[in-house]
């Protein structure tokens, strides 16, 4: 399960953040996040052609972001709930980390900023 | 020390090899560059004490071309290393830095950008490849410890430490 685990993700990781890379398809999904949506009305929206909207469609469904279904003739897009938590969580701990450390650095700045003042400016 | 929320650390994944963290800190530059350049102070912020793994060795030559290690553990038999070299030192301006505790690591860049009584810092880490920085996080997944994100111990801890 671990092992799998391993495998799987970074190849999953990095289809996803490749497909967030685009500012169009960060786009598609903030307008997924309020209702599904077909193909051509996310091309009338974005301003694309056909073609190109079902290419970033593509990647998104190949990320795992959103999920397609064919109804009648027209192609349904919505988001896949699961999709961002990956990366979601990856920049998460990121973040956390890093407040982490800039907090700490926070309070020795404050410490520091403390004794320059009591001590008078000390000439570098 | 004022308001601590989410918002003033950003992170962001800027494309498929870059990572970028921003802060302004409230302190002139050359106090935040102490902070990043002295040994003595940069342990005291590095490794937040809340970890529970210590850093036990810091050697920083800060010039261009110097090198660094710096280590965490409880002791040196189980010591996990980070070392590498400053590849360009700007004082109050600018550190690069490489890391090469693993053959595929990144660079680190940060930029000191003077406010006045502010200071702005830009730290991007650049891998040689996207599967370097996937497999980074990969890695730190499995060895982030959990206490790490106590965020309120370490500040305890730290109000309370004494001298630098």
């Amino acid at each position: 399960m671990l092992n799998q685990m391993v495998q799987f993700l970074p190849t999953r990781l990095d289809a996803s953040f490749a497909a967030l890379s685009d500012a169009t398809r960060r786009g598609v999904l903030e307008h997924l996040e309020s209702g599904d949506a077909s193909i051509s009305e996310l091309a009338a929206r974005f301003g694309m052609t056909l073609t190109g909207m079902k290419k970033h469609v593509a990647v998104l469904e190949v990320a795992g972001l959103v999920t397609t279904e064919k109804v009648g003739r027209v192609r349904r897009c919505r988001l896949d709930p699961g999709g961002l938590d990956e990366e979601a969580a990856w920049i998460k701990r990121r973040r956390e980390v890093w407040q982490a450390r800039f907090d700490a650095l926070d309070t020795l700045i404050e410490d520091l900023k403390q004794k320059e003042k009591l001590n008078g400016r000390k000439k570098r | 020390m004022g308001e601590r929320s989410d918002s003033r650390t950003g992170v962001e994944r800027r494309s498929d090899r870059e990572l970028v963290i921003t802060r302004t800190f409230d302190a002139p530059v050359r106090i935040v560059f102490d902070a990043w350049t002295r040994p003595e102070l940069f342990v005291r912020w590095w490794a937040p004490k809340s970890t529970g793994v210590p850093m036990i060795a810091c050697d920083m030559d800060v010039r261009t071309g110097g090198g660094y290690r710096i280590a965490f553990g409880h002791d040196a038999a189980t010591a996990m290393e980070f070392f590498g070299k400053y590849l360009d030192v700007v004082p109050n301006v600018r550190l690069v830095w490489t890391n090469d505790e693993s053959g595929d690591a990144a660079m680190t860049t940060v930029t000191f950008e003077d406010l006045g009584n502010k200071t702005r810092v830009v730290l991007s880490e650049t891998y040689p490849s996207k599967e370097a920085l996937d497999e980074a996080f990969i890695g730190m997944e499995g060895t982030m410890p959990e206490q790490f994100l106590q965020l309120d111990a370490l500040l305890l801890s730290l109000g309370t430490s004494g001298e630098c």
